[in-house]
């Protein structure tokens, strides 16, 4: 249910001052010491931003997806290395238990992710599985009352932290595709269960990716997540979801981009006048806020339309689609305004030039998301 | 123990003030209110004091328009019981507030008040004072630490200079500097709590107080622009420009 006027506002005064005031001010830190500090860490947990998705009889917020894209969209004025902390908890690495779960797998661990004591990961991809994540290598071989998992994953937020992952992994060997992908909750402290060195990035330092790797991993059959084979489905429904989170971000950042942008333009003079006076720097700002403003639109109408119980997956996939190329050039533009201050690392700019380059890629790439709003389109007639 | 804590909502501390154009006051369209950030360290302290067993419970009081009820739920997120909102349609005067405050009191009988030492719109810095006077209380104000057993506080206030200890018996007015803590965020599960509790709505009528003003605004006017400093070559220089304008 989406939260009264009143306590939405508060909600997200509470969150801006969070950002303005405590992220903020360390961007440069945390991408120099590529960590975000543990005090933060804490400061995150304390105010419950980990547990934002989780419903409210587990200890979250039981947010509904318009409210959580609100948060999302405060959460994207600062370095979006500070969302990905609690990233992963909010969506990718706690929606397949909250849509699929057990009642004991739920008890068990939602308690924890929201709190922010478990941290979580969604691990798909893999070498051979990127954008056709449905070919799935991992494999799962059920031996009494276990499944054993051997197999790697690539590119894995936050497994480095992580204490509890959600693992796509191929039961039936037999069948190709998404047919045979299963999906499993692993604790981190199984044996055989390794997690490597984390991977150099172009952007959001302070956020980490890791390869996890499978050896003859022997997970309880009461951690099968959904029934046999419906591996790809929770995989697909929680993406659909995430990928509204992702668009809302990518809305957030662009916002604070503007707003940079503008309180640049207005103070640097060249030609005896501010460069805001200049009609080619004003189209750049009019060009940028008008796309920030449809993405927030489609984003906002599609979060309202799933709280409604709509299937959203094309409008999901077109929110996510449009907002992170909109991100990539409002971030383009926000340099040239900035000139070079824009290339230099002190100003900040060039830094979300390269974070926002990933919202294009990951949780589905721009042509991923083609396929599917086409397909959708076509499935729908028009 | 009960702890009272009046919070006002002002215009927030980031917004850069304008003055209306007929300057007969502050713009306040569209303009961004919080509470008074010397409230805010009032009710964090009185939190504390709720969550070290001092305190049993915390009861804020706003004076204000409707909207009031925001800073209000704001304190009751951050973990205040109850809130009670007395609203006025104007911005009433420090004496009429305390006036106010005194008739809460005689109802509430509570054992302290914890309140900040101004607010940030006005600057009168006159409340918590003029309370303790209609009240014959003893107050003790701008803390930077306090300390509450079960009959006195002990206070320490900044002041000019230094430091001062002081013993007051309760019940007390205490008014929050600025360093007397810093205030906690809400967590975003204690801002959806705070809905479910109480705010009890009253008037001035309610408690007999006259709220018109007493005091006349002339007119309100910005402060005059600083002009821009200049740089000197050298000490001997600068030596001569203090002397020179006096300063020396
Ligand atoms: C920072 C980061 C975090 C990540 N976090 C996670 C995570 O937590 N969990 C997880 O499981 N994965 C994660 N990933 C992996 C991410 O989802 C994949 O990188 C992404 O899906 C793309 O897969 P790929 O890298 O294999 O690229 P490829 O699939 O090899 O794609 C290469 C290019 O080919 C294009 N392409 C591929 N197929 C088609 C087609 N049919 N038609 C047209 N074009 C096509 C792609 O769009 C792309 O441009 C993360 C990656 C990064 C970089």
């Amino acid at each position: 249910m989406p939260l009264d006027l009143d306590t939405r506002t508060q909600l997200i005064d509470g969150v801006r001052r969070f950002v303005t005031e405590r992220l903020r001010p360390i961007e440069a830190q945390v991408a120099a010491d590529d960590a975000v500090p543990d005090a933060v860490l804490e400061e995150m947990k304390g105010l419950g931003l980990f547990g934002l998705s989780i419903p409210e009889e587990y200890g979250g917020l039981g947010l509904s997806m318009e409210d959580e894209a609100l948060v999302a969209m405060e959460l994207g004025r600062a370095s979006p290395a500070f969302r990905s902390a609690f990233g992963t908890n909010v969506g990718i690495g706690s929606q397949g238990l909250v849509m699929f779960g057990t009642e004991a797998q739920k008890e068990k661990y939602l308690p924890g992710i929201a709190s922010g004591e478990i941290v979580t990961s969604f691990a798909l991809t893999e070498p051979e599985a990127g954008s056709d994540s449905a070919n799935v290598q991992t494999r799962a071989r059920l031996d009494g009352d276990h499944y054993v998992l051997d197999g790697s994953k690539r590119y894995i937020t936050n497994a480095g932290r992580a204490s509890l992952f959600t693992v796509m992994a191929r039961t039936d060997p037999d069948r190709k595709g998404a047919a045979g992908v299963s999906a499993f909750l692993v604790p981190r402290d199984l044996a055989g269960l390794s997690v490597s060195k984390p991977e150099k990035k172009m952007g959001q330092q302070g956020a980490h990716i890791h390869d996890v790797v499978f050896e003859g991993v022997r997970v309880p059959v009461e951690n099968l997540l959904g029934a046999e084979g419906e591996g790809f489905k929770v995989a697909m429904q929680v993406l659909d979801k995430g990928r509204l989170h992702i668009a809302s971000v990518c809305v957030g950042v662009a916002e604070r981009l503007i707003a940079d942008s503008v309180a640049y333009a207005a103070e640097r003079k060249q030609f005896g006048a501010p460069i805001a006076s200049f009609q080619m720097i004003q189209a750049m700002i009019a060009d940028s806020k008008t796309e920030c403003l449809a993405a927030r639109a489609l984003v906002l109408e599609t979060a309202r339309r799933r709280d409604a119980g709509e299937n959203v997956t094309l409008e999901a996939s077109a929110s996510k689609l449009y907002a992170s190329e909109m991100v990539g050039r409002v971030a383009d533009r926000a340099v040239q305004i900035f000139g070079g201050a824009g290339y230099v690392a002190d100003y900040g700019i060039e830094r979300l030039y390269r974070d926002v380059r990933i919202f294009r890629i990951y949780e589905g790439s721009s042509e991923i998301q083609k396929l599917v709003i086409a397909r959708e389109t076509m499935k729908r007639g028009g | 123990m009960k702890v009272l804590v009046p919070v006002k909502r002002v215009i927030d501390y980031n917004v850069k003030v304008r003055v209306k154009p007929d300057q007969t006051g502050v713009d306040l369209a569209n303009v961004k209110m919080s509470m008074n950030p010397f409230d805010e360290i009032a009710t964090e302290e009185a939190v504390r004091l709720k969550e070290k067993g001092v305190a049993t419970e915390v009861v804020v009081v706003s004076i204000g328009p409707q909207q009031a009820q925001e800073t209000i739920r704001t304190a009751l997120a951050m973990g205040a019981d109850r809130g009670i909102l007395i609203v006025t349609d104007q911005d009433a005067e420090p004496l009429a507030v305390a006036k106010l405050l005194k008739a809460v009191i005689a109802e509430e009988s509570p054992n302290l008040v914890v309140m900040g030492k101004q607010a940030i719109d006005g600057d009168n810095n006159a409340v918590g004072q003029m309370l303790a006077a209609l009240l014959d209380w003893p107050q003790a104000t701008f803390a930077s630490k306090l300390e509450v057993t079960a009959d006195k506080a002990t206070v320490t206030r900044e002041i000019d200079g230094g430091l001062q200890t002081l013993d007051v018996s309760l019940p007390a007015v205490i008014t929050a500097d600025l360093r007397l803590n810093e205030p906690r965020y809400a967590s975003l599960p204690n801002i959806m709590k705070a809905k479910k509790k109480e705010i009890a709505m009253k008037t001035a009528a309610d408690y007999g107080v006259d709220v018109s003003p007493k005091l006349k605004v002339l007119k309100v006017t910005e402060p005059p622009k600083r002009s821009a400093g200049i740089k000197v070559a050298d000490a001997a220089e600068l030596v001569g420009k203090l002397k020179s304008e006096g300063v020396l």
